[in-house]
Parts: structure tokens; C-alpha cells; sequence
């Protein structure tokens, strides 16, 4: 056997990679079902960015919550939310991680941490002060990481969260999935400063930025920021700089992209091949292993899609059920 | 033990005891302790108006300041609430609701539906309302229907000493998010509150005064007017029954509707504008389930359709007033046909 070279053991590239290639296939079945008119509603692709969450979320546990933003997939799966009741909530179906109640926007599972994916753009940063503040009172040693895309990342809400959690000392990591674009306007246009590095710094903050489509950068630069909260070092800002491969929704022509660029970007920054060579060049992990995993994710998601499809839809009465109806 | 002590006093008393019987309760805002960072006294204000003074002393660090950061702190307050502690966030003027909302319409209210029962919210935030501090148009509103109008928020608003004790305690226990209205020129009004621990359910309305010839309804500030119209109606030979609902959401509808079929006739007194109101939720209720009974026309008392002004002669024309009250029970009584428009042109 070649020696590692990786900051992970050999089990954790494997769920690494599982964890990347569920998020793919699982987005990239979406996007197939949804053209063809079977979910109804919104949906927002993480393709193309799954090395943030999985090297982000490699080190977390359920105690560390985690708030996530529209694009919220990704986030779930690499956080542990089931597959399958991901698929029936998008599905809008009684067996779904909300039941049906909540959909692709705002699915959440508390006990693995995830506090809700959200239509609301950098709502989550003030949520995650609060999830960190709870860990700090607690003790436990837990973090909170709030994602935002770059279009969020002028939100009012976060910038007053860089400055509440530096100000409380918490242990609170606000991650900027930088994918270029907030819907269809650029970042370069809509962020006034070149680096996010400037603006957590404006805060009071240490910022990193790493290449996104990395795994092992996002990892390694995620290692650090969590290990110094844990440790009551206080908040931190990770910039990821990654790449969309689909539109801002589902049916987005995507005309404000320059001819081109979905191809190329697929073809030298898909995150997902990036990682996969690095760990077969290294004779780490064989291709057939990581074939046989693809083959896994596959069979997962048509079950998932299947389960869902068949799953019963929410009773009339659950309308009325989970909140105090004073009327 | 009962003893006198103002609105002020009796909240302050429920955080106390909460905060000590449950060692998850957390309290923040703006200046709730004063003077955190400064180079003067420790715990220098205990709130601008000094309603938390004295708690950091006894609590410590769970007592938190905030910067001057709505939308921060009072979605941290909720965050936290759903990571298992139990925070009271002071918003202090229920205006500035304006800078945070989002954090309580479209956070906080829609965790436990959005995410199908999995998530509960248990946050309390405490907020002054109401008009007669010379306070002005962005620092006196009554802006409980906005919040009544949320479903997955409840909505408490105490109209003395004794119910904001209780209805504190209930709110901290809940496991919804409150909203808690403080009328800020009840802070000083004192009355028989109790020394030791209680809860006051919600959506039990209390009926202040019993009478068969009018029903009055209100809640906060413009309770106490009632009963002065009541008082005065009483001179008359007109018995007004007084009803405080004291919880806004939930709501106690039987109360209100078991009155109206017995007196026939029903005031509504509300301190937010007339549109879309308490006083038009109430009236359109009864209008629905109790039409049989009513004798009358309803009538509503609110202030009017225009922003708190800051001239103390204008600001008091601008409240609800006991004379205006009587005169609305009196067109109730007045023979069918002949009631005048209630509301200024």
C-alpha cells in the first residue's frame, strides 16, 4: 500500500468522496426531473460546488450546527440529512425531512445539526450567532457555521453578524461560497472590495480564502478556522472561491454567462474530478473503488427519487398542524 | 405574599425567577445591563428605562448587551432558542421591529410549520408599545396587529402589574416565540402582585367589570380608559362589561362572544390605527359568529389613521380616551339608524 499524503485517513477520503458524489448525482437528477415538470416549485443546484460543503463539513459533528442558504443541498447531505426524506421533501411528500411543509428552500434536520436550508438571503448569519452563543453557553465545544453566497454577502444581516460575533467572541465561521455570480449579477460588480479577506478583517476578523474546487484546500483552511473556534479563538470568515454549474433556479437560460463557460468550467474545474485524480495519482485509492461508489450513489438516488415518487402525499388535515391557529 | 409593586418592578421580578429556575434562560438587548465597555459604573442602567436593573448583579453573564444591532442580536436570540436555550431578547421600542423583521416574519414564526413540527422556537421578545411619551412617531406605536397578523407568533400585551408577572413567566415557558408588549406609561402603575412564582395561561381574557348593557373590549393602555368609561356610563345606569383580553395571539374569542350574546353590544378600544386592527379583528369576529345577538351596530375606538405626533396637544388627541369610549358605548344605545359615523372624516 502507497503511503497517504492526505490530511485524512483513507476511510474519510472515501466518505469524502461519497459525500461529494451524493450531492452531484443527486442535483444532477433534479435537475433532469425537474425539466420535466415532475417537482413543483423552486430548486437551486449546488453542482459544481461540493467541495465546500464536504470539506467543510468533514469536520463536524451533529452538536455543530450549521445554517445554510437557498442552494441549501449540499449542505444537508454533507451535514447528514437522510437522502431519501431530502428527496420526498422536494417531492413534497408526508415522508419528507419537513413533511411536506417545508421544500427544497427550508430543509432542516436539528438533530444532525442542520438548522434549515433558507429562501431568505443571509438570514441564516444572525441564526448561527445564536447556535454559537448556545454552544458557548453550554460549553460543549460545538461551532456554528453560516453559509452565504457572494450576493448575500452584502446582506445587512451578515455584516452585522461578523461584527456581533466578534464583538461576543463566539465560536462562529461564516463561509462565503463565492460562485461568481448573486442570481445573474456578477460579484466583481456587486462586491465592492476585491477580497473578502478585506472585509472580515474590516470586521475585526481573521478572513481565508481558499480555491473552492479544492477539496483539500477547503479542508485544510476549514481545519484551522474550526479547531481555533473550538478552542474560544472566536469567529472567522473562510471564502471559497467556486464555480455553479447550473443557473441561479431551475429553468434559468442563463444569457448573462459568457458562451462557453459552463463547458469549460465542467471540463478544468469540476471539484469532484479534480479530487478524484489527486487521490488515484497518489495511489491512495484505486479508480474501480471510486467507481464502485459512483455505482452506490446511483442506485441511492433512483431509490430515493422511486421511494419519493411512491410516498403519500400530506393528509388535508396536516394544513392545520404544527403551529397555534388562533383563528 | 402580595405586595404593591409597579409593571416595572413585576417584570423584572419574572426574569429574576425564570432566570433562576432555569438556568437556560438567557436575556439580551441593547443597554439591558448599561455601561458594558464603559469606563463607568457596572449594570449603570439595567435597560433605558431601567426595567432589567439589578439582574446582571445576580446573573452574571446571562445577562447580555448588545451592540446597536436589531437584526443581529434578535436573530441570534432565535437562533439560540432553537439550539436549546431559552432567550429573552429586548427589542426596547417595538418600532424598531422595522430593522429586524425578518428575523421574527419570516425566522422565527415559520421554524416549527417550515420544518414540519421538528423545530421549536422558544424566544421571548420583550418590547415597549404605545403612544403618551412625547415620544413621537418612531418610538410610540402600537404595532400589535402586525405581529397578531404572523401566524407562529403569540402575542401577549399586560395591562398592569400583576398579568405582566404571569404572563412573562407563561411567555418564557412557551415554546413558541412571544412577542411581549410593555405599554410603556404602565411601568409605573402599581398594583397586588404576588412575591412568589406564577403563570398566567394564554388566551384567557379577563373581565375586569361585569354588565348586561355594553361590552367593552380592550387590552394594555386603553384598559384602564374603559374602565373609566365604564365608571362614567355607570353614572347613566348603563352597566358596560370590561373585557381585557391580555393575549392578542392566541386570542380568547368565547369570552368576547359569551359577553356580546348576553349584552348585545360591543365597544372595541384598540391603540393601534383603525385598519386592519385588533379592534377590526374583533369586530369582524363578532360580526361572523355572534350577528344574531348584536342590538347594534359595532363600534371602534383606535386612534386614527396617522402617525404619532410629537406635540403633546396633538399626542393626546391621538390616544383613545375614557370620554370617547363612553360616547361609542352610547351610540350602541342610541335607536337603531341614527348612530353617526365613529370615525373622524
Amino acid at each position: 500500500m502507497t503511503e497517504n499524503p492526505f490530511p485524512l485517513s483513507r476511510d474519510d477520503l472515501l466518505k469524502a468522496y461519497r459525500i461529494m458524489r451524493t450531492i452531484r448525482e443527486f442535483e444532477e437528477r433534479l435537475h433532469i426531473d425537474f425539466a420535466k415538470g415532475d417537482i413543483p416549485g423552486f430548486v437551486h443546484l449546488y453542482a459544481g460546488e461540493e467541495a465546500s460543503a464536504a470539506g467543510i463539513m468533514m469536520h463536524l459533528k451533529d452538536n455543530d450546527r450549521i445554517a445554510s442558504t437557498h442552494r441549501g443541498h449540499g449542505h444537508c447531505i454533507a451535514k447528514g440529512v437522510d437522502v431519501h426524506e431530502m428527496m420526498a421533501e422536494i417531492y413534497g411528500r408526508s415522508t419528507g425531512a419537513c413533511r411536506g411543509k417545508g421544500g427544497s428552500m427550508h430543509i432542516a434536520d436539528l438533530s444532525k445539526g442542520m438548522m434549515g436550508a433558507n429562501g431568505i438571503l443571509g438570514a441564516g448569519a444572525p441564526l448561527v450567532c445564536g447556535a454559537a452563543l448556545a454552544a458557548k453557553v453550554r460549553g460543549d465545544g460545538g461551532v456554528g457555521i453560516s453559509f452565504v453566497g457572494d450576493g448575500a454577502s452584502n446582506q445587512g444581516t451578515f455584516l452585522e453578524s461578523l461584527n456581533l460575533a466578534a464583538v461576543w467572541n463566539l465560536p462562529a465561521i461564516f463561509v462565503v461560497e463565492n460562485n461568481g455570480y448573486a442570481e445573474s449579477t456578477a460579484r466583481d460588480w456587486a462586491v465592492a472590495v476585491d477580497s473578502y479577506i478585506d472585509r472580515a478583517s474590516g470586521f475585526g476578523l481573521p478572513g481565508v480564502t481558499v480555491d473552492g474546487t479544492d477539496f483539500f484546500a477547503v479542508y485544510e483552511a476549514a481545519g484551522e478556522i474550526i479547531r481555533r473556534a473550538r478552542e474560544g479563538g472566536g469567529p472567522a470568515l473562510l471564502e471559497c472561491n467556486m464555480v455553479r454549474f447550473y443557473g441561479h433556479f431551475e429553468g434559468d437560460a442563463q444569457t448573462y454567462r459568457a458562451k462557453g463557460e459552463v463547458e469549460a468550467i465542467r471540463a478544468s474545474r469540476d471539484c469532484i474530478k479534480i479530487f478524484a485524480e489527486r487521490v488515484i495519482e497518489a495511489g491512495v485509492i484505486p479508480r474501480a473503488e471510486l467507481e464502485a461508489i459512483d455505482r452506490q450513489v446511483l442506485d441511492l438516488i433512483e431509490d430515493a427519487v422511486r421511494a419519493a415518487r411512491g410516498a403519500p402525499l400530506p393528509a388535508p388535515a396536516e394544513l392545520l398542524t404544527d403551529v397555534y391557529v388562533a383563528y | 405574599m402580595a405586595r404593591k409593586i409597579s409593571m416595572k418592578q413585576a417584570i423584572n421580578e419574572a426574569l429574576d425567577l425564570e432566570m433562576t429556575r432555569d438556568p437556560t434562560v438567557i436575556v439580551m438587548g441593547e443597554d439591558i445591563v448599561g455601561g458594558t465597555g464603559s469606563p463607568g459604573e457596572d449594570d449603570a442602567w439595567g435597560g433605558v428605562l431601567g426595567v432589567t436593573k439589578g439582574l446582571h448583579a445576580k446573573h452574571g453573564d446571562r445577562l447580555m448587551d448588545t451592540p446597536l444591532s436589531e437584526s443581529a442580536y434578535i436573530g441570534a436570540a432565535i437562533g439560540a432558542a432553537t439550539c436549546g436555550l431559552r432567550p429573552v431578547a429586548e427589542l426596547m421600542f417595538i418600532d424598531f421591529m422595522g430593522v429586524c423583521f425578518d428575523q421574527i416574519f419570516n425566522q422565527a414564526a415559520k421554524f416549527r410549520y417550515m420544518f414540519g413540527g421538528k423545530a421549536e422556537t422558544p424566544v421571548v421578545i420583550r418590547a415597549m408599545v404605545g403612544a403618551g411619551f412625547r415620544a413621537a412617531a418612531q418610538h410610540s406605536q402600537m404595532l400589535t396587529p402586525i405581529f397578531t397578523h404572523i401566524p407562529g407568533v403569540k402575542v401577549v400585551c399586560p395591562s398592569n402589574a400583576y398579568d405582566a408577572k404571569g404572563l412573562l413567566i407563561q411567555s418564557i415557558r412557551d415554546n413558541d416565540p412571544v412577542i411581549f408588549c410593555e405599554h410603556k406609561n404602565l411601568y409605573g402603575l402599581e398594583c397586588d402582585v404576588p412575591a412568589e412564582s406564577y403563570a398566567i395561561p394564554f388566551g384567557e381574557a379577563n373581565v375586569l367589570r361585569d354588565g348586561d348593557d355594553v361590552t367593552i373590549v380592550s387590552y394594555g393602555l386603553t384598559v384602564h380608559r374603559a374602565m373609566e368609561a365604564a365608571e362614567a356610563l355607570a353614572k347613566e345606569k348603563v352597566e358596560a362589561e370590561v373585557i381585557d383580553l391580555r393575549t392578542l395571539s392566541p386570542i380568547d374569542w368565547d369570552t368576547v362572544i359569551d359577553s356580546v350574546e348576553r349584552t348585545g353590544r360591543l365597544v372595541v378600544v384598540d391603540e393601534a390605527h383603525p385598519r386592519c386592527s385588533i379592534a377590526s379583528d374583533v369586530a369582524a369576529f363578532v360580526g361572523q359568529n355572534a350577528f344574531g345577538a348584536l342590538k347594534a351596530g359595532v363600534q371602534m375606538v383606535t386612534a386614527p389613521h396617522v402617525p404619532v405626533p410629537f406635540s403633546p396637544v396633538l399626542e393626546d388627541l391621538y390616544i383613545p380616551n375614557a370620554a370617547a369610549i363612553a360616547d361609542a358605548a352610547r351610540r350602541t344605545l342610541a335607536p337603531t339608524g341614527t348612530s353617526p359615523r365613529s370615525i373622524a372624516a
